[in-house]
């Protein structure tokens, strides 16, 4: 159970020492104190461990993240969890722009609110968001899904791929080629099984609206010029 | 790139700290912007009494020059100096007639004037502009500070921020404008003038601009929002008010945080980090297109 206090210990040698891991290890669960917002902390892992960081980050945590699950308690700047793998990374406060950008996999699951452009371009990866979402979220988003159980911003999903997005509250404006579709039984199920990974008690799928692509922008098309 | 650091207290208490404060903040922020740096700090004001910053080459004398303009003003003149800047005082009656000898001077330039504000800057890393100007000592009740890595214009102490165009007015801007010609000429036209090509200076004089003709601040960053096309994150400080305002696509990173001892800005959480009671501080995001505006009674 290592502990890494970063007010006096670098981060590169927490990376580091992270990286080293071996399969193998015991060391499966990492304490860090005094984050102060410094970016880059705990990215790349690629080990089962468990790393919970006491205060608030910067940019990029746990960026890139296979198998690991980091939590973070406080709040996280910019791209946390960006393109992460698989893993689980868990923001208890709110995180800022771009939060789980071009994620392949895995489960980010934030608390409180995420600023714009959250999900963006998103490609596998699941998202819970138990505050709002900022403008632009889950912009060009190909795969995976985006849950917001409060409201989300303007342009929510323009120009998305094949991503699933269930909101609970108002949505702002939708973007280009994002169109309410109907909540069937199976996205129902999908859409249980998420809350109830990300610990969301009380909240019924029922409440959510479901959105996704009118699948118009995939290929440029003359009359659909002015959505472009 | 650059950075922003924007301290407002409404605890007095800490007055005395406000300089170092802000002086961490900034070297905090120096990733962000290691060209040039530069603040504005809001300290005391005695009535019947202007401020105005001097600039001038290093090794500059200041006192001889503080002694002609006493004769000017029939009076001798307060004054402070920090490195290159000097900060005169003088009764507001008096002002006419030096600010008319200072026009005179070649070399020496009046870069800010406020019945509270002094304005530094300066080219140099962030950390090293703040202790050359003596920041760890200033006092006061707010303070606006940027680090600067350039993109539109020149790296020169003219083009380092904060830009002030306005009695106790002053604005620092992270990000790019893309329409600041086309205002600048208008701003002109209306009989402003400019010290550079730089697209800040013009989002400083359209706010002045708009001040000037009677426009509360919370009306005139309102309709900054649709007169200024571009990335912006702007923090302002008047004689009483502090200001932040985003662009409406938010491009430009922000974090905000308060107690009930002092609101702060920083473009990273980073910068933040040692003010006192951070750990229990409200800290959020601010939204975009939105006008925050805290005011001292």
């Amino acid at each position: 159970m290592p502990t890494v206090d970063l007010a006096s210990s670098p981060l590169r040698e927490l990376n580091g020492a992270l990286h080293r891991l071996t399969p193998s290890t015991n060391e499966t669960h990492w304490t860090v104190t005094n984050p102060r917002g410094q970016h880059n902390i705990a990215v790349g892992l690629d080990f089962p461990v468990e790393i919970e960081i006491d205060g608030h980050v910067g940019y990029y945590c746990a960026g890139m993240n296979k198998q690991a699950r980091v939590t973070v308690c406080g709040n996280a700047g910019q791209g946390v969890a960006e393109n992460m793998m698989s893993g689980r990374v868990h923001v208890t406060g709110d995180a800022s722009q771009a939060a789980g950008a071009s994620g392949n996999g895995g489960l980010l699951v934030i608390d409180g609110n995420a600023s714009a452009r959250c999900g963006i371009s998103m490609k596998g990866i699941d998202i819970v968001v138990k505050g709002s979402v900022g403008h632009l979220s889950a912009f060009m988003a190909q795969a995976g899904k985006l849950v917001v159980l409060g409201d989300a911003g303007e342009a929510l999903g323009d120009s998305i791929y094949e991503a699933q997005l269930f909101v609970r509250g108002s949505v702002a404006s939708l973007g280009a080629d994002c169109i309410e579709k109907p909540l069937k039984d199976e996205h129902k199920t999908e859409l249980k099984r998420l809350l109830d990974e990300a610990g969301v008690e009380g909240v019924s799928p029922d409440e959510f609206k479901r959105y996704g692509s009118a699948r118009k922008l995939y290929h440029f098309h003359i009359d659909n010029v002015g959505s472009y | 790139m650059c950075g922003i650091a924007g301290l407002f207290l409404k605890d007095q208490k800490l007055a005395p700290e406000l300089g170092g404060l802000l002086s961490g903040m900034l070297e905090a922020l120096s990733d962000r912007g290691p060209d040039s740096a530069g603040f504005a700090v809001y300290g005391d004001g005695d009535a019947g009494q202007i401020k105005l910053t001097l600039r001038a080459a290093p090794s500059f004398d200041f006192a001889a020059l503080v002694a002609s303009l006493g004769k000017v003003a029939g009076a001798p003149i307060a004054y402070q100096v920090h490195d290159t800047h000097a900060v005169i005082s003088i009764p507001t009656d008096r002002e006419a007639a030096v600010a008319s000898a200072l026009l005179g001077m070649k070399d020496v330039d009046m870069v800010a004037r406020g019945r509270r504000m002094a304005v530094f800057k300066e080219v140099g890393l962030p950390a090293d502009v703040a202790k050359r100007f003596g920041l760890n000592a200033m006092t006061g009740t707010h303070a606006v500070g940027h680090t600067r890595m350039a993109t539109e214009s020149a790296v020169t102490t003219n083009g380092a921020h904060p830009f002030t165009t306005g009695t106790d007015q002053c604005l620092v801007h992270n990000g790019s404008l893309s329409n600041h010609n086309d205002v600048r000429r208008e701003l002109i036209r209306q009989g402003m003038t400019f010290r550079t090509e730089n697209d800040s200076e013009v989002a400083a004089g359209y706010i002045s601009s708009q001040m000037a003709a009677g426009a509360s601040l919370q009306d005139a960053m309102t309709s900054s929002l649709s007169a200024l096309d571009g990335f912006y994150t702007f923090v302002i400080g008047t004689e009483t008010g502090f200001g932040v305002l985003r662009d409406p696509i938010a491009c430009k990173p922000a974090v905000m945080a308060e107690t009930d001892r002092w609101v702060a800005f920083g473009t990273e959480y980073r910068a933040l980090v040692d003010l006192p009671g951070i750990d229990t501080a409200k800290v959020w995001e601010p939204e975009p297109a939105k006008v925050y505006l805290w005011e001292r009674c």
